[in-house]
């Protein structure tokens, strides 16, 4: 599970001042479901996930994350979540196999639990054929996968993705989805954030409108629509954006 | 501390940067062959160039003399010369390298001689110019054993011994050990090389592990792992501190084989004089314990400022500056007359360079010593503490 509690985030800029990048944010994430991160391009999608995932630590509020909270304990979060942004590159230099293994070894698996967990990940992921090839020679699709197989090997319960399709193309953004999905289907907490309204409402059970750090809007797609009255989840997003001064 | 993910964190990483072929230029192509074949190749080429020289003959002029009948036949009878007609332009010829050298002649020196009156020969060269030289001083060596001669000559004719004229001999003994000679040598440029190495050798891993990870966006990804911050930068210096130590002596050990080879093929002359080039193994072993923190406090260093930069180009344009700053002061040690004391000591780079210099030589100040050695382990906790609290701050991090 997933909660935030009046999550904050400033930085500080010597051209453009004080930023609030997140701005009182407060929602919980339940566990088997997934929750949707709908906002514009620096609505602060991208920081509100690096704080949960401990890269950025919050200026001020909370959040838990799998029990455990993100300013006291954040190593204890990283072993309890699966974190995957456009941020985060694979290292060039290294195989797929070499790659998942440094981090289930990172993630503190021992051997005997990391060999048939990399290997029943790379059957299910279909990457046995590329397993023993360099990162940077691999396709994007391929590079996803490796990056999916990465979030997975420690099998964490909470899974956190950035804008997880982008530069991707339509297969390979299908089968993220399909990954997305399955996550849900075994239990995981998800929380995901796009700026593609087709993925929103194909994924999310919850989606929260974000817009100048702060969430605009909450709820099941089910509730927007009654809410905002208006069937399109583009119109009620462009209300949403349009509303905030 | 959790050794096993330093481990983890120093294996993946040395294994990536092996990986990496401008890694096998800066640390083995570079030091282990470029360098060595420079030296070998330059001071081959210097020794052929040098022979070639003095086998070429100079040409030069002689001004004056016409009144001199014995000294011109001397002179002409020497067959190391060009005689060149003389000119009042031979300034300008031997500055323009046309003609080598001139020599005038006093009017009347002859008749000045044979009387014992005082005349004065004056030599024309150009300064600096290796040619020039070697026909002024071949011209001043036929000057000199020409008036031996005529001394030995009045000398004679006032039945007076040769002895008069040198009451004592004076004689230089050497009476340090060939180790110390040679160390005393080498003291000078070996500290000079193990910190330029040390320093080499660290630049490219560390900017890579850093700045190099940001820009590939790779950082996040690792972040995001469970390991302490901490062991993830301690694990990354590791690595930089076993590129240092494995660029110096790999590079030690290269010159140290092209020094011999360059003995063995061009002699002694050409690879210092005669002195014994021999190195004490225990005084090397010394030197390169001293270096130890010097590795450690570079490798922290390199690793902040890599941190701190955005891209490897802007980590690049900070390294240029501390190359100077560190060139510097490992220069100064090897000026004559600077001598370690407890000031000195305390200044990091030149304290090694000043300490490897003793060292070598033989004539150990235990106390400078130890005061440059725990100063040097301050520095370098302290880099490696600097590196750490970057490592750990997101506004470095995550800098735009």
């Amino acid at each position: 599970m997933i909660e935030t509690r009046q999550l904050t985030k400033i930085f500080r800029d010597k051209k453009r001042g004080e930023i609030r990048a997140v701005d009182n944010v407060s929602f919980t994430c339940q566990p088997g479901r997934i929750f949707g991160l709908l906002g514009g391009n620096g609505a602060g999608k991208t920081t509100c996930l690096r704080l949960l995932a401990t890269i950025l630590r919050p200026t001020s509020g909370d959040a838990t994350v799998g029990g455990y909270e993100v300013v006291a304990q954040p190593e204890k979060v990283r072993a309890n979540i699966g974190f995957l942004s456009t941020g985060t590159a694979l290292y060039g230099r290294l195989t797929a196999r070499e790659l998942v293994e440094y981090f289930g070894r990172l993630h503190g698996l021992a051997e005997d639990v990391l060999r048939p967990r990399l290997d029943a990940l790379f059957t299910a992921l279909d990457m046995n054929e590329f397993r023993d090839g360099r990162c940077d020679k691999l396709s994007t699709g391929m590079k996803q996968k490796v990056s999916i197989a990465r979030t997975l090997i420690h099998d964490p319960p909470v899974m956190i993705f950035d804008e997880p399709t982008h530069g991707l193309d339509v297969l390979a953004s299908r089968a993220v989805v399909a990954f997305i999905r399955e996550c849900r289907a075994r239990g995981k907490t998800v929380i995901f954030s796009t700026h593609v309204m087709s993925e929103m409402e194909k994924l999310c059970d919850t989606i929260a409108i974000i817009h100048h750090g702060r969430i605009m809007a909450e709820g099941s797609l089910a509730r927007l629509r009654d809410q905002f009255a208006c069937q399109d989840l583009e119109d009620i997003f462009v209300r949403v954006v349009e509303a905030t001064p | 501390m959790s050794l096993r993910n330093l481990g983890l964190v120093y294996r993946k990483e040395l294994r990536e940067l092996l990986r990496d072929r401008r890694t096998l230029i800066s640390m083995i192509v570079v030091p282990v062959i470029v360098m060595p074949l420079l030296m070998t190749g330059l001071a081959s080429t210097a020794a052929k160039l040098g022979g070639k020289v003095r086998k070429e003959i100079p040409r030069v002029m002689v001004l004056g003399g016409e009144d001199s009948p014995t000294t011109m036949t001397a002179l002409r009878a020497l067959n190391s010369f060009e005689w060149v007609p003389p000119s009042p332009d031979f300034t300008n010829l031997i500055s323009d390298k046309k003609i080598n050298a001139a020599v005038r002649l006093p009017g009347g020196f002859d008749a000045a001689v044979q009387a014992g009156d005082a005349a004065t020969v004056t030599i024309y060269d150009y300064e600096g110019e290796f040619k020039s030289s070697l026909a002024a001083q071949s011209l001043e060596q036929f000057f000199r054993s020409r008036r031996d001669r005529v001394v030995a000559q009045r000398l004679a004719e006032h039945q007076l011994p040769e002895k008069l004229l040198t009451p004592f001999e004076i004689r230089k003994t050497n009476v340090a050990s060939p180790q110390k000679v040679g160390g005393n040598v080498i003291g000078m440029i070996l500290p000079y090389i193990v910190i330029i190495m040390c320093l080499t050798g660290a630049i490219y891993p560390a900017i890579d592990m850093t700045a190099g990870e940001k820009e590939r966006g790779t950082m996040e990804t690792l972040l995001c792992s469970p390991v302490a911050r901490a062991h993830l930068v301690l694990g990354k210096g590791l690595v930089v501190l076993t590129m240092s130590l494995a660029t110096a002596c790999l590079s030690l050990l290269s010159n140290g084989v092209a020094l011999m080879l360059l003995k063995k093929t061009l002699g002694a002359p050409a690879t210092g004089g005669a002195l014994p080039l021999t190195i004490d193994p225990s005084s090397l072993l010394a030197v390169l314990v001293m270096m130890l923190p010097l590795a450690i406090f570079f490798s922290g260093a390199l690793l902040a400022i890599g941190l701190y930069s955005r891209s490897m180009k802007e980590a690049n344009s900070y390294l240029q500056p501390l190359m100077i700053v560190v060139v510097v002061p490992a220069v100064v040690a090897a000026l004559p007359g600077v001598e370690l004391n407890y000031p000195l000591a305390l200044v990091p780079v030149l304290n090694v360079s000043l300490a490897g210099r003793e060292i070598m030589s033989g004539l150990v100040h235990w106390n400078y010593i130890a005061v440059v050695f725990c100063s040097m382990c301050f520095y370098a906790a302290l880099s490696v503490a600097v590196a750490v609290a970057l490592f750990k701050r997101e506004s470095v991090l995550f800098r735009t």
